[in-house]
C-alpha cells in the first residue's frame, strides 16, 4: 500500500484547496497544477496500437509525463527522466481515461424526477433539432459519479425512447458548464428502433412497420429540402424554403457528415438498422444491439460500427435474449465496437462503464480488448482518438489511477486525471 | 396441497425424489440405476421403489453417496479447509473435512473438484425472480395475497439464478404497499411446480415471510397512503385489529359460537405478531428505517430491513435494535430521492457494528447470476471477505429462519452448495456448478445451461419440466 501513502501524500502536497473530505471536488477546487506532472504506473496500459494493428504491450514500471495538459513523453523509468520539478503521482495501475461511448449522464439526473430529467422530448417523435449541449448539467452529480471511477469523456445525449430524439455530443467529465466541458459539440443523431420508440395507441409511430415508412418520408423531405435550396440558388427568381432546422441536421446525417446512432435490440429492429443503412447510404452507428451477435457478416459488410450495450444490462423485455459474451463476440470478428452505460430508467441511474468492460472480459473478451472498449477503441469509434482514447505524445493527459487490475471487484480507483488535473482524489 | 392440506400419507410417497434427490444425479451417472428410478406419479409404482429402498437399502444408499474430493471448502460456519472432503448423502451434507480426517463411505460416487472451491449455495433474501406478484391496486394492505399463487417456477429467471449460484431465494412481491402479502421461500430445485420449490414447516406449511414496505414507493394516490405518518398509521390500525382478532381466538377457548369470521387478512399478521411469519420490510431513509424499527417494538414482530440505503446514517439505532440488515448494492446512487444516499459502505459499517448483514439482489434491479459481485464490491468498500461471504449465505438463512438446515457446509444440513472456479470476490470466477439437496441443479459445462449463465438467443425464454424435474427438451 506504499504507493497509495504516497499517493495521497501527493495530494495532500497538491491539493489544499480540496479538504472537503467526502464531497465532490467542485471544479473551482481543483487545483490547477502549473508546469510537469510526472504519472508513475507500476504497469502502464498505454493503449497504443502498434504498426500492425496489435495492441502495445503494457508498460512496466512506466512514466507519463504531462505539461501544459498534453502528454510530453511515456516510456519505462528507465528512459523517461522525470524532471526534478515535476509534480509526481504514483499508482500501480495506469490507464488513458475511461470513454463512455454512449451515456445520458448529464441530461438524465440521479433524483429521477422531472427537475432533472431531460433526456427525452416527448412532444413529438422525430426532434432532430434538439441539441444535447443545451441541456447538459456539468453540475449533475452523477458525473461526479463516474469520474471517481476513471471515466474522462462522456458520449451523451437524448436517451432511447423516441424515433429520433436529438443530437448527442462529447463532453469531459469536469468543468462547472457546459462550455468547460464540451469536446466535440455535435456527434451523432439518435434513432430509435422498436418498442422503446413506440408510442400510445393513437400516435404514430405505433408499429415497427410505420417507424421505418416515417423516417424514410423524413428523409426524403430533408432531400426536397436541399433541392429547393439548391433550385433557389441556381435560380435568382426562385425564393428559398424557410429555414427548416430539423432538415438542415437530417442533410448532415444524408452527407455522410453526421452517423446516424440508431439503438436497436431486437433482431427484427437490428435488420430493419441494416436495411435504412442501405436504402440511404448513410452512417450507421448500431447501438445497444442484444441480438446483433446474429448479424456479424452484414455489420462487416456495411462497415457499421458498435456501441455494445452495457454487459450487465437487465435480460428482459427487447434485451432478454442479451449475451454478456458479445463484446467478446465482436471483438474476436473485427467488428468496430465499443461499449456504452446506456440509460437506465431507476435504479442504478447510470451504470460504470469501468465495471461493464469488466465483466466482458470476464466473459471472453480479451482484457486489452476489453479496456479498449472503453478507451482507445471508443475514441476511434467516436472520432475523437486524435485527442484521447491512448497515452501517447501529444495526446490529452487524461488517465484514470487504479491500486490492482482495473477490472478487479475488489480493486480501487485512486485518481483521475484530466487534462493533467487531478479531477478525482477519492478511493473507490 | 398447502392453504387447506395437511399432510397426507400419499404426499410422502409423492416426495419421494425430494427424499432422495441425489438419485437423480446418480442416474445421470450410472444408466443403469436410472432403469429403477421412478418414471411416473402411479403410487402404486412409487410405493414399489419405497420398498425397494427399505430392503435393498444398503446398496442404493451406497449409491446415493457422493464425495467431492480436493476442492477447497469453504464452509462459512467454520475456518476453510484446503484438500477437502465433502460428502453428500440423501440430499444432505453427511461429512466435510480434509483427505486426512474424512473416511470416504464405500460405493459413494467420487467427483474430482481439485482446484475447485466449494462454497455453500447463495441465499438471496430478496428476490423478484418467477415475477411472483402479491397485492393489487385496489389498497395499500393485502397479507391475504401470497407469491406462490403467482410465481412462475419455469421462468427464465430461475435458471439465471441457479446459474448464479443461488440454492434458495425469499421470493417477494413489490414493494408498492405498505403489506403487499406473503412472501415464498423457494429452494431451486429442479421442479416444474411451484410445489416442487416449496419449502414446509413441520407442519407441512409452505415457508414464508410477510412483505413489508415505507417510504416513497407505498405512496401513492388514495386508497394508498400520501404520506409517511399515514403509512404508520395504516399499519398501526391493520395490527391493532391483528391483536384484536388474536384475542378473541383466545377468548373463543375453541367455541366455534364465539369464533370470529376467518380471516385470512388477520391471519398472515396474527402469524406476524407471534413471530411465526418474519416481516421483510423495504425501508430507504434514515427516519423511515427508525419507523420500522418502532413499529417492531409496538407489535413484537420480527423484522429483517432490506435495502436499508441510509443505514449508514442510523447504524448506532440499527445495532441496538438487533434488527438484522439485507442489503441491496447498486452501481450508482439515486434512481429516486430516498436512494440519494445509499452508500457502498454499509455493509463494512454495519459489520463493525456487529449487525447482523445479509445481501439481496433484488432481482430484476441486479442479476441474481452476479450475486457474488455485489458482497464482492462490498469487500472493495472495506467489508471482510468471511463477512461478505457469510452475508451470501448463513446470514441469508438466519434472516428466513432456515439457518438449522441450509446456509452452511455442516454435517447435517441439506447439501446446498455451489462449485467455483476460484476466488468468490474475483470478477474472473465463474460458478460452474449448482447443487441443491444433493441434486445438480446447473452445470456451466452443458451447453444448454451455460446459455443462462452467459445470455444469448433463447436465454430469455421460460422453460418447461415435465413433473419430475428433469429437463425437458428446450421449446
Amino acid at each position: 500500500m506504499n504507493f497509495l501513502k504516497t499517493f495521497v501524500f501527493m495530494l495532500l502536497l497538491l491539493v489544499p484547496a480540496a479538504g472537503c473530505a467526502g464531497m465532490s471536488l467542485q471544479e473551482k477546487g481543483i487545483p490547477k497544477i502549473e508546469g510537469l506532472i510526472a504519472v508513475r504506473g507500476q504497469t502502464v496500459h498505454t493503449m497504443a496500437r502498434q504498426t500492425d494493428g496489435s495492441w502495445a504491450e503494457p508498460i512496466t514500471n512506466g512514466v507519463v509525463l504531462v505539461r501544459d495538459g498534453k502528454v510530453v513523453a511515456v516510456g519505462p523509468a528507465s528512459s523517461v527522466e522525470i524532471p526534478a520539478n515535476a509534480h509526481v503521482i504514483e499508482a500501480a495501475v495506469v490507464t488513458p481515461g475511461l470513454i463512455d461511448a454512449h451515456s445520458v449522464v448529464g441530461l438524465s439526473g440521479w433524483l429521477n424526477y422531472d427537475h432533472d430529467q431531460d433526456q427525452l422530448e416527448r412532444s413529438a417523435p422525430m426532434q432532430p433539432e434538439l441539441d444535447a449541449l443545451d441541456a447538459y448539467n456539468a453540475r449533475e452529480p452523477l458525473i461526479e459519479w463516474v469520474r471517481s471511477f476513471g471515466v474522462t469523456i462522456l458520449h451523451t445525449g437524448h436517451a432511447p425512447g423516441q424515433l429520433i430524439s436529438g443530437q448527442t455530443f462529447i463532453v469531459k467529465t469536469r468543468g462547472d458548464n457546459v462550455d468547460a466541458a464540451v469536446l466535440k459539440p455535435k456527434m451523432m443523431v439518435a434513432c430509435t428502433l422498436g418498442s422503446a420508440a413506440l408510442r400510445k395507441e393513437g400516435q404514430s409511430p405505433g408499429t415497427r412497420a410505420k417507424q421505418m415508412a416515417m423516417l424514410r418520408q423524413e428523409f426524403i423531405r430533408a432531400r426536397a429540402y436541399e433541392e429547393k435550396i439548391a433550385a433557389a440558388q441556381a435560380d435568382p427568381e426562385k425564393d428559398p424554403p424557410a429555414r427548416d432546422l430539423a432538415k438542415e441536421v437530417l442533410l448532415r446525417v444524408l452527407s455522410g457528415e453526421t452517423p446516424l446512432m440508431i439503438s436497436a435490440h431486437t433482431s427484427v429492429d437490428i435488420q430493419n438498422a441494416l436495411r435504412l443503412q442501405k436504402e440511404l447510404g448513410i452512417q450507421v452507428v448500431l447501438e445497444g444491439g442484444s441480438e446483433c451477435y446474429d448479424f456479424i457478416d452484414a455489420l462487416l459488410e456495411q462497415k457499421i460500427q458498435v456501441i455494445i450495450h452495457p454487459t450487465m444490462m437487465r435480460a428482459s423485455g427487447a434485451g432478454k435474449n442479451s449475451s454478456m459474451e458479445t463484446a467478446g463476440k465482436l471483438v474476436a470478428a473485427g467488428v468496430p465496437v465499443a461499449m456504452g452505460s446506456g440509460y437506465e430508467s431507476y435504479v442504478p441511474k447510470t451504470r460504470v462503464v469501468l465495471w461493464e468492460a469488466a465483466i466482458a472480459c470476464a466473459y471472453g473478451c480479451p482484457f486489452s480488448d476489453a479496456l479498449g472498449l472503453i478507451t482507445a477503441s471508443a475514441a476511434q469509434l467516436l472520432g475523437i482518438s486524435d485527442r484521447v482514447g491512448s497515452l501517447e505524445v501529444g495526446k490529452d493527459g487524461d488517465m484514470a489511477l487504479y491500486d490492482g487490475d482495473p477490472f478487479e471487484y475488489t480493486t480501487h480507483c485512486i485518481g483521475t486525471v484530466i487534462d493533467g488535473d487531478v479531477v478525482s482524489d477519492l478511493v473507490r | 396441497m398447502g392453504l387447506f392440506h395437511r399432510v397426507q400419507p400419499w404426499d410422502i410417497v409423492s416426495t419421494i425424489p425430494h427424499l432422495f434427490p441425489g438419485l437423480n444425479e446418480i442416474s445421470r451417472r450410472l444408466p443403469l440405476i436410472a432403469e429403477a428410478r421412478p418414471k411416473s406419479r402411479s403410487c402404486a409404482y412409487q410405493f414399489v421403489v419405497v420398498v425397494l429402498l427399505l430392503f435393498v437399502g444398503n446398496l442404493i444408499m451406497a449409491a446415493d453417496t457422493i464425495a467431492f474430493t480436493g476442492a477447497r471448502l469453504m464452509p462459512v460456519s467454520g475456518p476453510v479447509i484446503e484438500d477437502g472432503v465433502l460428502v453428500v448423502r440423501g440430499g444432505k451434507i453427511e461429512s466435510i473435512g480434509t483427505s486426512r480426517d474424512v473416511v470416504i463411505p464405500t460405493g459413494a460416487i467420487r467427483i474430482d473438484a481439485s482446484g475447485k472451491i466449494i462454497i455453500p449455495g447463495l441465499i438471496c433474501t430478496h428476490s423478484h425472480i418467477g415475477m411472483g406478484g402479491g397485492g393489487d391496486s385496489s389498497g395499500p394492505i393485502q397479507p391475504e395475497c401470497w407469491t406462490l399463487d403467482s410465481v412462475n417456477v419455469r421462468a427464465a429467471s430461475l435458471e439465471r439464478a441457479r446459474a448464479g449460484g443461488l440454492t434458495l431465494v425469499n421470493q417477494m412481491p413489490g414493494s408498492g404497499h405498505l403489506i403487499s402479502g406473503r412472501t415464498t421461500y423457494l429452494k431451486l430445485r429442479k421442479g416444474g411446480t411451484v410445489d416442487e420449490l416449496l419449502i414446509k414447516d413441520s407442519e407441512g406449511w409452505p415457508m414464508g415471510g410477510l412483505k413489508m414496505a415505507n417510504g416513497t414507493n407505498s405512496q401513492r394516490s388514495s386508497p394508498f397512503p400520501g404520506t409517511r405518518a399515514k403509512s404508520a398509521a395504516l399499519v398501526r390500525e391493520a395490527y391493532v385489529k391483528a391483536q384484536e382478532y388474536r384475542d378473541k381466538i383466545a377468548r373463543a377457548e375453541g367455541d366455534p359460537d364465539k369464533m370470529p369470521e376467518r380471516d385470512l387478512r388477520m391471519e398472515a399478521l396474527v402469524e406476524a405478531l407471534d413471530g411465526k411469519r418474519i416481516v421483510h420490510h423495504h425501508t430507504h431513509r434514515h427516519d423511515d428505517i427508525l419507523t420500522v424499527l418502532r413499529l417492531r417494538d409496538e407489535f413484537g414482530f420480527q423484522v429483517v430491513l432490506h435495502h436499508v440505503s441510509e443505514a449508514w446514517k442510523v447504524v448506532d439505532e440499527i445495532a441496538a435494535s438487533g434488527a438484522p440488515c439485507s442489503l441491496i448494492v447498486i452501481d450508482s446512487p439515486g434512481g429516486k430521492l430516498e436512494a440519494r444516499d445509499i452508500s457502498m459502505e454499509n455493509g463494512v459499517v454495519l459489520e463493525r457494528a456487529g449487525v447482523n448483514v445479509a445481501f439481496h439482489t433484488d432481482d430484476f434491479i441486479t442479476d441474481s447470476r452476479l450475486f457474488l459481485r455485489s458482497a464482492a464490491l462490498a469487500v472493495r468498500s472495506g467489508m471482510s471477505r468471511e463477512g461478505a461471504l457469510r452475508a451470501l449465505t448463513l446470514s441469508g438463512a438466519e434472516m428466513l429462519g432456515l439457518e438449522g438446515r441450509t446456509g452452511s457446509l455442516d454435517p447435517g444440513k441439506d447439501a446446498d452448495f455451489a462449485i467455483l472456479s476460484g476466488d468468490p470476490f474475483s470478477v474472473y470466477t465463474q460458478v460452474l456448478e449448482t447443487w441443491v439437496e444433493g441434486e445438480q441443479v446447473f452445470d456451466r459445462s452443458d451447453p444448454a445451461q451455460r446459455l443462462f449463465a452467459v445470455g444469448g438467443r433463447g436465454a430469455g425464454d421460460d422453460q418447461a419440466y415435465h413433473c419430475c424435474g428433469e429437463r425437458q427438451e428446450q421449446r
